[in-house]
């Protein structure tokens, strides 16, 4: 395929550091638009603040980078305005579950059809690696110079409590199983979200002695397990293991199925 | 009992706002329930599905805020309406609308504050913060209504000024408006004026989202209509994409001040009441316009030569009308539910060249007729 002709060519150097994963991520998700054949001016894509979220910057959609955290307000809105647009929202941890968390879990139990692709680097990297809600406990960031007192959040079971439609997890390490999440994803009905963990060599991984980008990369290979298999193991031995795989795939009416009744009804009076 | 005009109604404040909305074209609500605002989502919810609009009640203000700002970019009319706190909550998506050139219409129902404040009393002290609210220099328009008829003309005035400049406007009402209920008559809606956005008429590939143009507002594209481009936050150039280039970022910034001070006087409204042969000018807006008019009348009855000017459009602030009445008189009163905030403006509009009088309220209580009458007379 042609990465190209979806690539905003005059806006390239990215931002994003040797070693970084976002681009693997970028790389899949265009694979997965041309594979599904989407005309671009059917696709928007929207942003919080953050690495992950310039994505849109680079790519040729209708792209929205908006507010830190409020990617999936805005995003609500231009969905329920404009039904037929592919609505894909890319995020970060930071962005996604701290400043933006309250709208993750609500924009989930409401099954808008609305695709969430969360490029979880454990850290806030465009300002240099502060903690964040999904950085490991006692592990380091600029702001936990002697580690990190909080418990991490789990986004795919946060996602999968509030309702969302799908959930899944991977690796950029694991492309092709990248690749089907984010397809299954994109073409779901209602909320979907996939997790990606990407590694950030820059500030996570250098705070945290984990080596270069292919270290990294060789530790999500090395440490993944999947959830059919985590569910054989006890907490110890899953203890820094990264859990994978289909957390959530069900058909359940999406938002605007539900609100189609209560245009119906409110005719009726 | 039939009506003799089916186009006359008692009607609260916050249901004329909602029904202005409607006949604006407002087809897209997003709230967060908020006393004394929420009259406006409720009378929404049920009327925006019949009228094929949508409404949502979001999580939060600062979600409902940014809800409009999507829906308006996939090209629906769109408004939220909250009170204090989710106004100052909504400040930071209000600079992001701003700043992109997104038109949305902000109902700011005012209550007294600081913080929790006063939630069921009224107040007018969120003049400055609709001014200068969120961070950053840029251009805001905000209107302010004082009767229920006022309240529905104005709403529709806001969707069509933010539809016309590309910018948030922001309809200032205030507790008691928003509660008071009135006899109005509305107008036919075939004679009520409705501004859409321009858009752009060259094809996509020419198409430059934020172009220097002759008129200083850009023909705005809406998302999924075939042009494809990006809309940020950050400071951008004239194609929309992020630039350090600071020639690049001033010429943006100072186009979105100026596309509303150039046009000022088509923007501000103002309202005279017996101005003429006068001594002493009143200067008010909302609620307390009304204990003001009334309070000129006594002063006129009682031989005192008082006029009224009332003010419909708060920013850009009408320092000209009210520095041409101004030299009529030898002193201005400002009555206003707050210390002082639409007074100060009044003093730099006058240049200090008289006495400004403030008559303020900051306890929930409105302002007598009789309170300004004492003012007047001095």
């Amino acid at each position: 395929m042609d990465y190209l002709y979806y690539l905003r060519q005059s806006k390239m150097p990215h931002i994003w550091c040797d070693g970084c994963g976002h681009g693997i991520v970028l790389k899949s998700l265009l694979r997965v638009i041309d594979k599904l054949g989407w005309d671009k001016n059917d696709v928007a894509v929207v942003s919080g603040i953050g690495c992950s979220s310039r994505t849109p910057g680079y790519v040729d959609f209708n792209t929205l980078h908006t507010t830190h955290g409020r990617a999936l307000a805005f995003a609500t809105g231009l969905k329920i305005a404009k039904p037929q647009l592919h609505v894909i929202v890319v995020t970060g941890d930071g962005d996604a579950v701290a400043i933006g968390g309250n709208h993750f879990i609500h924009a989930a139990r409401r099954n808008i059809d609305i695709s969430v692709i969360i490029y979880n680097n454990y850290i806030y990297g465009m300002t240099g690696g502060q903690v964040s809600p999904t950085t490991p406990t006692m592990k380091k960031a600029t702001t936990t110079p002697f580690g990190n007192p909080d418990a991490p959040f789990d986004i795919s079971r946060l996602a999968a409590a509030a309702g969302a439609a799908y959930v899944a997890r991977t690796t950029v390490y694991h492309y092709a199983r990248m690749d089907l999440y984010i397809e299954q994803a994109l073409t779901k009905k209602g909320f979907s979200v996939v997790e990606v963990l990407s590694p950030c060599p820059t500030s996570y991984g250098k705070l945290n002695k984990l080596g270069n980008g292919v270290d990294m990369l060789m530790y999500q290979k090395e440490n993944t397990v999947s959830l059919e298999k985590a569910a054989q193991l006890t907490p110890e031995e899953l203890e820094n293991k990264i859990v994978v795989g289909v957390f959530v795939d069900k058909e359940q009416a999406d938002y605007q199925e539900h609100y189609q009744k209560v245009v119906q009804k409110s005719h009726n009076v | 009992m039939e009506k003799s005009n089916p186009n006359v109604y008692m009607m609260q404040g916050n249901t004329a706002c909602a029904e202005g909305a409607i006949a604006a074209g407002c087809r897209f609500f997003a709230g967060y329930p908020i006393t004394p605002s929420t009259e406006i989502a409720e009378v929404l919810a049920y009327r925006l599905p019949q009228v094929g609009g949508n409404f949502i009640q979001m999580e939060d203000e600062i979600a409902a805020m940014g809800a409009v700002i999507g829906a308006s970019l996939g090209g629906v009319k769109a408004m939220t309406a909250t009170s204090g706190p989710g106004f100052s909550l909504k400040q930071e998506n209000i600079g992001f609308a701003a700043m992109a050139e997104i038109p949305v219409v902000v109902v700011d129902v005012q209550r007294g504050g600081p913080s929790t404040g006063l939630p069921t009393h009224v107040s007018q002290s969120d003049m400055m913060q609709a001014r200068w609210g969120t961070h950053g220099d840029h251009g805001i328009i905000a209107l302010c209504p004082s009767t229920v008829r006022e309240t529905y003309d104005l709403t529709i005035r806001a969707f069509n000024l933010s539809e016309q400049f590309r910018t948030p406007v922001l309809l200032m009402t205030d507790e008691i408006i928003a509660h008071l209920n009135e006899k109005i008559e509305l107008p036919e809606p075939s004679t009520i004026k409705i501004i859409n956005r321009q858009k752009p008429t060259v094809p996509p590939e020419k198409y430059v989202p934020y172009a220097m143009t002759d008129t200083d507002i850009p023909p705005m594209a809406n998302f999924g209509e075939g042009y494809r481009y990006h809309v940020t936050g950050l400071a951008h150039d004239e194609t929309g994409f992020p630039t350090n280039d600071p020639a690049k970022i001033e010429e943006q910034l100072l186009r979105i001040n100026r596309k509303i001070e150039r046009y000022r006087d088509e923007i501000v409204e103002v309202e005279e009441f017996a101005t003429e042969k006068m001594e002493v000018l009143v200067i008010a807006y909302g609620a307390t316009a009304r204990s003001a008019k009334k309070a000129v009348q006594l002063a006129r009855e009682n031989g005192r030569r008082a006029g009224l000017l009332k003010l419909k459009t708060i920013w850009p602030f009408p320092e000209k009308e009210i520095a041409q009445l101004a030299q009529k008189v030898s002193r201005i009163v400002v009555p206003e539910l707050n210390l002082g905030q639409i007074a100060h403006e009044v003093e730099w509009a006058t240049c200090r060249a008289l006495p400004v009088v403030r008559v303020n309220r900051i306890n929930g209580e409105p302002i007598t007729p009789h309170e300004i009458l004492q003012a007047i007379v001095g």
